[in-house]
């Protein structure tokens, strides 16, 4: 029989969608979350079936995660992204680690520990040393997410003293209207998500290797940053952003395999 | 989904209940003692012919009028607690004769100053430490000069036949928690975290001892009843240990998503649980002398260094079989947040125990962050 097993993690940003047939990843594809989880959810069901995956199929099922979790309503079952970034993490570095999640709106330090998550640390209640960060201040500088990225290897970074974005947003306002290189600016920027972040993971864990997961994996030279200050490799993953869908995929393969046939 | 008895009070119906008993009994003469932590003394206040009223703030509405003076980034409990007392909301507030309090943390003694503006506020100079003879003296002589101010605040003389009687009420009434709180050690629990959290905080509007202990008897043999009938053999959900601050102003957004996730509260290492009522006030010695060494053993973070809590903690993880440990500190409680370090370091390392620290305040803008930490956490119980 033809098994599907979907993880779909709808993220404050991004949703990704990925299927797994037991053996191998048959599809995968990111959706911009918009400003309702519900028609992303419905979006993703749409572009399932042009695939020719019904979700609704009793041999497919879906595990929905991330922040939006709630909101897919044909899921089999719900579980938290912390879960399900550690199993997906930990399968793209075969095996054991610490997952560093930067995402839209948290970031998340993880250690699978035997295949399974032993314990977690999120950021608190504030978009410093998120992806929003970056967001934020790529949209203050009139240049997208790339090309801060960018700008900011050619740089030397300028600090930015406040832990709040309110108030590091006005910061950069104001070295935007001194004159302040670009690049400088932008380089100020990523080390400041840098720092907050190795602040987090070093506050949680010391590992042999850390795997950066999340819409910011995408950009070699923020993990570059990253394992400079953190004094650790940091690897990334092609398929990082999609750490968590995989996580849940693997999950659902997991948790509906094991029922009669077995 | 919870557990609870079928005349269970909300603690604002029980909140709300109090309010009448409270009157009828100043329309008696009654004199009335507000009161706010574990440190107090209350058989001294009994001993003077007064009630004391627990006024600890738990709700978020007093406290934008608390942050009219307060600092804004300062413990939700002081806000919370002088916001009522300063906005004229609280009843027991207004009722209350005088305020007893204690120098436990830095917030709530000089948060105490400004509550002395608006009623009398006697606070006792509690010990930073245990160390050193001169701790259980000065604590002594703390306990010698609140009978003074009782007295002399309530017109009242209090004989040390009066205290004795009230150590033995109070040590029956501890019993009396001790034994509710057992029924926790029992797998699966019959008994929900939120139904102790709620009953020791609303306990303190009953204002009749002998009655919240025929309460707590009831509920008790209750309780083992429904365990026998409904509970024995049955498999358990994850058993968690609450530690840290206290947890009263956290009840829905915390305590109750914890068991509605689908993990048991079976115990709880902060002041609605043992930590006050373990030990009993020895009636063999002098009373005075038997207060002191009493309240002085609560082992609060405010106290340094704090070992007795790590061996309590040690007690009830093999007492309430647990599973896993939450500690919820309130934003800006600096003692609690350092100590959870510790704490951290002792259930991870040399217990193996899992552990998870939420930092949080009385507001609903965390609600999300706080289930989600909360389902993660109990993924990791149930193997995922």
């Amino acid at each position: 029989m033809n098994n599907n097993y979907i993880g779909i993690d709808i993220g404050s940003t991004a949703a990704k969608t990925l299927v797994f047939d037991g053996e191998k990843v048959v599809a995968f594809f990111v959706l911009p979350t918009g400003w309702s989880s519900k028609e992303t959810a419905e979006r993703i069901k749409v572009q399932l079936a042009a695939s020719g995956i019904d979700v609704d199929s009793a041999d497919t099922k879906t595990i929905a995660t991330g922040y939006g979790r709630i909101s897919v309503d044909y899921a089999d079952s719900v579980l938290t992204e912390i879960t399900c970034h550690g199993k997906g993490g930990a399968s793209l570095m075969d095996g054991d680690c610490v997952i560093i999640d930067v995402g839209g709106q948290d970031t998340k330090i993880i250690t699978v520990e035997k295949g399974i998550v032993a314990r977690f640390l999120m950021n608190d209640k504030c978009s410093a040393g998120t992806g929003k960060f970056i967001e934020i201040m790529a949209n203050r500088m009139g240049v997208d997410i790339e090309e801060l990225f960018t700008l900011a290897q050619a740089g030397t970074p300028i600090p930015i003293s406040s832990m709040c974005t309110v108030f590091a947003e006005s910061e950069v306002i104001s070295q935007i209207g001194a004159g302040k290189e670009k690049e400088d600016i932008a380089a100020g920027i990523v080390e400041s998500v840098v720092s907050r972040v190795a602040l987090l993971a070093s506050r949680h864990d010391t590992p042999d290797k850390y795997i950066l997961t999340g819409g910011l994996s995408i950009n070699p030279f923020f993990a570059a940053r990253l394992a400079k200050k953190l004094g650790q490799d940091v690897f990334t993953h092609e398929m990082g952003i999609y750490a968590g869908a995989l996580g849940a995929a693997l999950l659902a393969a997991d948790k509906f395999n094991k029922l009669p046939q077995a | 989904m919870l557990n609870l008895p079928e005349n269970f009070q909300s603690y604002s119906e029980a909140r709300q209940q109090g309010f009448m008993r409270m009157k009828e009994l100043k329309e008696k003469g009654k004199k009335v003692v507000g009161v706010f932590c574990t440190y107090t003394p209350s058989e001294l206040v009994l001993a003077a012919g007064a009630v004391p009223v627990g006024l600890c703030g738990v709700s978020d509405e007093p406290i934008p009028y608390a942050e009219k003076s307060l600092p804004k980034n300062l413990c939700p409990l002081i806000k919370s607690s002088y916001g009522s007392a300063a906005s004229d909301t609280c009843p027991y507030f207004y009722f209350s004769d005088m305020i007893l309090a204690e120098s436990t943390c830095d917030g709530k003694k000089k948060m105490y100053e400004m509550m002395h503006e608006l009623k009398y506020t006697h606070v006792m100079q509690l010990p930073p430490g245990r160390s050193g003879e001169m701790a259980l003296a000065s604590w002594h002589n703390e306990m010698l000069r609140l009978k003074e101010v009782l007295e002399e605040q309530l017109g009242t003389v209090i004989t040390d036949e009066d205290i004795k009687e009230a150590i033995r009420l109070k040590n029956r009434e501890r019993k009396a928690m001790l034994d509710f709180f057992e029924i926790g050690k029992l797998k699966p629990s019959p008994l929900s975290g939120y139904e102790i959290s709620t009953i020791i905080d609303t306990n303190s509007f009953l204002f009749d001892t002998e009655e919240k202990i025929a309460l707590l008897n009831e509920r008790t043999a209750q309780l083992k009843e429904d365990y026998a009938r409904n509970f024995a053999g049955r498999p358990s959900r994850p058993r968690i240990l609450i530690t840290g601050c206290p947890s009263g102003g956290v009840r829905e957004k915390i305590i109750r998503q914890i068991e509605e996730s689908g993990a048991d509260i079976v115990g709880f290492e902060n002041c609605c649980g043992p930590r006050a009522q373990i030990d009993m006030v020895d009636d063999s010695l002098d009373p005075y002398w038997a207060l002191a060494e009493k309240y002085l053993r609560v082992n609060c973070s405010v106290m340094s260094p704090n070992p007795g809590r790590i061996e309590a903690l040690e007690e009830m993880l093999s007492d309430y079989q647990v599973d896993g440990v939450i500690e919820i500190v309130l934003q800006a409680c600096h003692t609690f947040a350092i100590e959870s370090d510790r704490v951290k370091k002792f259930l991870t390392t040399e217990k193996n125990i899992p552990y998870l620290y939420l930092e949080t305040d009385y507001s609903q803008t965390d609600t999300g962050q706080i289930s989600t930490r909360i389902s993660a956490f109990l993924e990791i119980l149930q193997g995922y």
